[in-house]
């Protein structure tokens, strides 16, 4: 085992440091305080001299200079010069951790396993001043940025700190700077495994600032107004011993003899059950984690030494990197957006319908853009009904406290019912969310046509039908756009904006900031079947389907997903999205695309029978229902878990590559994000494209890759 | 009927005074966070006052503008912590503005108006010049109204020299020497670090901790001080050495009903006998606190023996010492700003007053044996401002 040692020193890192010419610098700069009794307080600010939109990153260069800086604290503190050192950030910022594009650029595994030890010796020098060592934790700590607190003797943070997490596992990779071994030993293994593992999985959720204090991870918090002068004061009481410092949540003898592997064996077990097997970084994160129990710091951080490595330089952390960037830049900049000076102001809403669909469109509508939003159906009393349902919901978000007396009065006014389409007169933005069929559609978009303007937007949430057949009847045909949501509305953040070849820019850019206000992340498709994720899960499920249909077991074929590393098996996400609803979009895609589709006789008759599962009172599957395998009996060719599997990925390749042919969307990259936002698609496999490529499913299908080069490992 | 009340001055403090520019230590700190500062430690040091009992907030600046703008006294409080019901408002009489935001609090106390309130005033000269913006009648010239010199504070002082030949520019310079001996005695005795805030101080090379004035220049000498230019006049007696300089910092402070102290089981550190603001030549501004005192002691029946006590602001030597002379009170007489004064110090315009009342605070303490004390200061466009205040710690005969 490598580790590093004495006799390390910052030319160890010279290949790492020459990597990233261009690695903006954060700076550590020391300032002396004065404290009581004459002392002295080193403090050193982490400042990249940017704004806070731009935060401290910790690259090796930022990392051999934070190094040498405390080297040369620890020379003062031997000399008497200093009697403590506290490290914090420039304003709202305090450290954002490793800069991970970079990371992804390492060259080979023992690059990563030097970045891993860079930091452990950098940031461990915080342990080896001789005088106490502080950290001040100002504003946002991610990663690397919340392990030199760790490593720090003590630690205040800011009231006002809006997120303090360690992502790593988000990412496919593992707190290796300390975090590791050091969170659970400082606050226990059940707040370390939240801290670790849980958020990270709950779509990287993040502590603010009370809650990391109330997990342990700060010894003392203060307000935003005077956090430095306050945190001064807490570390001159430290030093000069007038202030005690109580860690109620550190482990003791019972907890490490007894809770400790109960906990990590709960954790596995949760684990198993939510993400299956597929994902490294939660398994990796839960050994480091377990190993902290009853090793000591150097044997910790040498076995972290080798996971970073291990990780960084694998496939799910490279496919995790290009995910992360979809969702963090190339959402926020959609492929294809017209310039958003286009977009008109919509300051009244119309929803044409008023069940389920439509009410939580009304909802969503009213309190993001808030603006009047009329709502219509049938008769007067399915209207009325509607209405209340909205108004209902306003209240109950009222009674949880989620908005004030005044804004509940506000969003309750402004949601009315009409039977009269005249009423619609004036709205900006019509979307209709009746039932699926064509020449309703048609109608109920040409009778509202006469009553509003002709800029005004006509939305409609089809999944199945062509928007652009939808808006056949119109007069005014440019001002159609396709809006499709995925449910729950509130929950689910990706809008498919689907674009017919009449739709003009207008339109298409009011639809993007529609979207953006609605603060869903939009994806300009092309009006093709399916758009893009019912056009993937059709693939899915359709060959899932099928394979049951010849004679394949249900576990084989959910076996044969099992790869994948997804959030469900197919017979799971049918149940989900409801068996009629499944073999709908079933047959809408066997209909536009014969060769390429299966519809599933035996699903409808699933969907007769209601379920596929057999379930407990808990609702929990048991197996798979009687009646069921009584349904799909008589199949008599059927395939193994792996042949199946390669015939899914080599037919999701082939369907990719044609969509990205047909330009469905602008490119492979959209395929992925709409995968993630509107599928769950892990983030290990990018999406699917990534994975697409480095399983050989798209050398198979296409004789190509989706991307050049492949996103994979350096191993 | 609201009912009348006799008015204390609870506690003040105030941040260490910094020089204004960009060399200065606090110019990448705000103004607001600055009187903000002030306030939360103000607060936090009288924890048994309730904080949704302080019935108004009165912050002055000179410039109310940016970062010392949009009624800096209601912002100040909300930045603060204090709840939404606290009210607050803004106060501008240049120079006096935190002395007045005191009256403004005590006359509402006096009335019976308030029990309770926060007095204070911040100014950042570096991000805020004095005047900068400003936009004078025209009438002022064409009418002869204010001659355009009285508009430069230096000028005002040059012509004190004028009218009063026999204080020289030597007793100047000697009472500004005085001024930095007596500051930096203070600090060395610990007698202004109990009162000062710490600011924590943001530079290009990380964070700071302002504990200590800034422009303080124990060093100084009488030959030094000789050898400085006069900027506001060839051959002039007033120097960068004899006034004080321009500055940033803030103040605050608590000013109560007697009852209201009492309730909230505070020990008032003065009580306030009288106040009064006077007006004279905007061209010779420096010599307000003349008729502003002669007008406070006659309100509070005394004379200028009964003081035993002066905390005077230093805008610039020969203002103070035109006072003392009016009053027949030598140069060096030791009831005079025993800690130093604004000349050391600093002056940050709407700040300063709070500061003259903490100082003798802080001696009443030190000073059983005197009853009565006086805090008066000039201010721009010719006006004095004065308050006179009883020792609650007076041991002798009433």
């Amino acid at each position: 085992m490598t580790v590093t040692t004495e006799t390390t020193t910052s030319e160890s890192f010279t290949k790492i440091a020459s990597l990233d010419p261009d690695e903006v610098m954060t700076y550590s700069f020391i300032r002396d305080i004065p404290i009581s009794g004459g002392k002295t307080l080193a403090l050193l600010t982490l400042d990249n001299g940017k704004d806070h939109t731009r935060p401290n990153t910790l690259g090796p260069k930022t990392l051999l200079e934070f190094a040498r800086v405390l080297d040369e604290q620890k020379a003062r503190a031997a000399r008497g010069e200093i009697h403590g050192l506290a490290v914090t950030g420039k304003p709202f910022i305090f450290a954002a951790g490793a800069d991970l594009s970079k990371v992804s650029e390492l060259p080979d595994r023992e690059t990563g396993k030097q970045m891993a030890q860079l930091g452990h010796w950098a940031l461990g020098k915080l342990g080896e001043l001789g005088v106490p060592s502080f950290t001040f934790i100002n504003g946002l700590a991610l990663g690397g940025g919340v392990e030199i607190p760790l490593n720090s003797d003590y630690r205040t943070i800011d009231s006002s700190v809006p997120a303090l997490a360690l992502p790593e596992v988000f990412l496919g990779i593992i707190p290796g700077w300390g975090g590791a071994w050091l969170l659970p030993n400082l606050i226990g293994i059940e707040n370390a495994l939240e801290v670790v593992i849980s958020n990270p999985l709950k779509s990287n959720r993040m502590l603010k600032g009370p809650q990391a204090f109330e997990l342990g991870i700060a010894d003392a918090m203060f307000g935003p107004a005077n956090f430095i002068e306050n945190s001064i004061a807490w570390a001159d009481g430290v030093i000069n011993g007038t202030t005690k410092v109580k860690r109620p949540n550190e482990p003791g003898k019972i907890e490490r003899a007894i809770k400790w592997d109960i906990a990590i064996g709960v954790a596995q077990k949760t684990l198993e059950s939510r993400i299956g097997k597929v994902a490294q970084s939660p398994y990796r994160a839960l050994e480091l984690l377990k190993a902290a129990k009853n090793t000591d710091k150097r044997t910790g951080f040498a076995a972290e030494d080798e996971a970073l490595a291990d990780l960084i330089s694998g496939d799910q952390f490279h496919a995790s990197i290009y995910a992360f960037n979809l969702v963090q830049k190339r959402a926020k900049r959609p492929a294809g957006a017209p310039d958003k000076a286009l977009a008109r102001k919509v300051t009244k809403v119309g929803v044409i319908g008023a069940g389920l669909m439509a009410r939580q469109f009304a909802l969503l509508f009213v309190r993001r853009l808030q603006v009047p939003v009329v709502i219509t159906d049938l008769d007067q009393g399915a209207t009325d009904a509607g209405v209340a349902a909205i108004h209902k919901e306003i209240h109950d978000l009222l009674e949880k406290g989620r908005i004030s007396p005044d804004e509940s009065n506000r969003l309750t006014a402004l949601v009315t019912g009409t039977t009269n389409k005249a009423d619609f007169a004036d709205c900006d933005w019509v979307i209709e969310a009746i039932y699926e069929e064509l020449e309703a559609k048609q109608n109920v978009f040409a009778e509202v046509e006469k009553f509003i303007s002709p800029e005004a937007v006509l939305a409609t949430n089809t999944s199945s039908l062509s928007v652009e057949q939808i808006g056949a009847k119109l007069e005014h045909p440019e001002r159609v756009v396709g809006f499709h949501f995925f449910n729950p509305v509130a929950v689910m953040p990706l809008i498919e904006v689907v674009k017919t070849p009449h739709t003009n820019d207008e339109t298409l850019s009011t639809a993007m900031v529609t979207a953006a206000s609605l603060r869903k992340n939009a994806v300009i498709t092309k009006d093709t079947p399916g758009f893009v994720v019912n056009r993937i899960l059709a693939k899915v499920l359709g060959e899932a389907m099928h394979a049951v249909d010849t004679g394949t077991p249900f576990e084989v074929v959910e076996e044969s997903t099992r790869p994948f590393g997804l959030p469900m098996t197919p017979f799971e996400l049918l149940e989900l999205v409801g068996l009629k609803v499944g073999a709908h979009v079933l047959d809408t895609h066997h209909k536009a695309f014969p060769d390429r589709f299966f519809e599933s006789t035996n699903l409808h008759r699933l969907a007769e029978l209601g379920h596929i599962f057999e379930r407990d009172s808990k609702g929990k599957a048991k197996g798979i229902d009687k009646a069921a395998l009584k349904i799909v009996k008589g199949g008599t060719t059927p395939m193994t878990a792996s042949e199946l599997q390669v015939r899914i990925e080599d037919g999701l390749a082939d369907e990719i590559h044609r969509m990205l042919e047909d330009n469905v969307v602008a490119a492979a990259e959209d395929i992925d994000l709409c995968l993630i936002l509107g599928a769950g698609y892990p983030f290990q496999m990018g999406g699917a494209t990534p994975y697409l490529d480095r399983v050989g499913a798209s050398e198979r299908a296409f004789g190509g890759t989706f991307h050049t080069p492949k996103i994979v490992g350096v191993n | 009927m609201a009912k009348q009340a006799e008015v204390v001055f609870v506690d003040g403090v105030r941040t260490p005074f910094g020089r204004a520019g960009e060399k200065g230590m606090y110019w990448n700190t705000r103004a607001d966070d600055l009187v903000v500062k002030a306030m939360i430690g103000l607060i936090d040091r009288n924890p048994s006052i309730p904080k949704d009992r302080f019935d108004d907030v009165a912050i002055a600046a000179t410039t109310q503008q940016g970062d010392q703008g949009l009624t800096i006294g209601r912002t100040a409080a909300l930045l603060a912590g204090l709840p939404k019901s606290v009210p607050g408002f803004a106060i501008d009489r240049m120079c006096a503005g935190a002395m007045t935001s005191v009256t403004a609090i005590a006359g509402g106390i006096a009335f019976g108006a308030y029990d309770i309130g926060i007095a204070g005033g911040v100014e950042h000269m570096g991000r805020h010049p004095m005047g900068f913006g400003a936009d004078p009648n025209p009438r002022f010239l064409s009418e002869k109204l204010v001659s355009g010199e009285a508009l430069n504070m230096g000028n005002t002082a040059e012509r004190i020299h004028d009218r009063f030949p026999h204080l020289t520019k030597e007793r100047a310079d000697r009472f500004a020497l005085a001024s930095q001996q007596k500051a930096f005695a203070a600090y060395e005795n610990g007698k202004l670090q109990p009162d000062l805030v710490p600011v924590a101080i943001r530079s290009e090379t990380g964070w700071g901790l302002a504990t200590r004035d800034e422009a303080l220049r124990p060093e100084t000498t009488l030959e030094g001080l000789a050898a400085l230019r006069t900027p506001f006049r060839p051959h002039g007696r007033v120097t960068a050495g004899n006034s004080s300089g321009l500055n940033d910092g803030a103040t605050a402070s608590i000013i109560a009903s007697a009852d209201a102290a009492r309730e909230f089981g505070l020990k008032p550190k003065m009580r306030m006998v009288s106040f009064a603001f006077a007006g004279v030549e905007p061209e010779i501004m420096g010599i307000g606190p003349v008729p502003s005192t002669e007008k406070a002691l006659r309100k509070a029946g005394l004379t200028i023996n009964d003081i035993g006590l002066f905390e005077l602001n230093e805008a610039f030597a020969i203002q103070v010492l035109s006072l003392l002379d009016h009053f027949g009170i030598d140069d060096d007489d030791p009831r005079v700003n025993q800690w130093g004064g604004a000349i050391a110090m600093g002056h940050p315009l709407a700040s300063s007053g709070v500061r003259l009342m903490i100082q003798l605070a802080a001696q009443f303490a030190e000073h059983p044996e005197v009853r009565y004390g006086l805090t008066a200061m000039c201010v721009g466009l010719g006006q004095g401002g004065s308050v006179i205040w009883e020792n609650p710690n007076y041991k002798g005969k009433k």
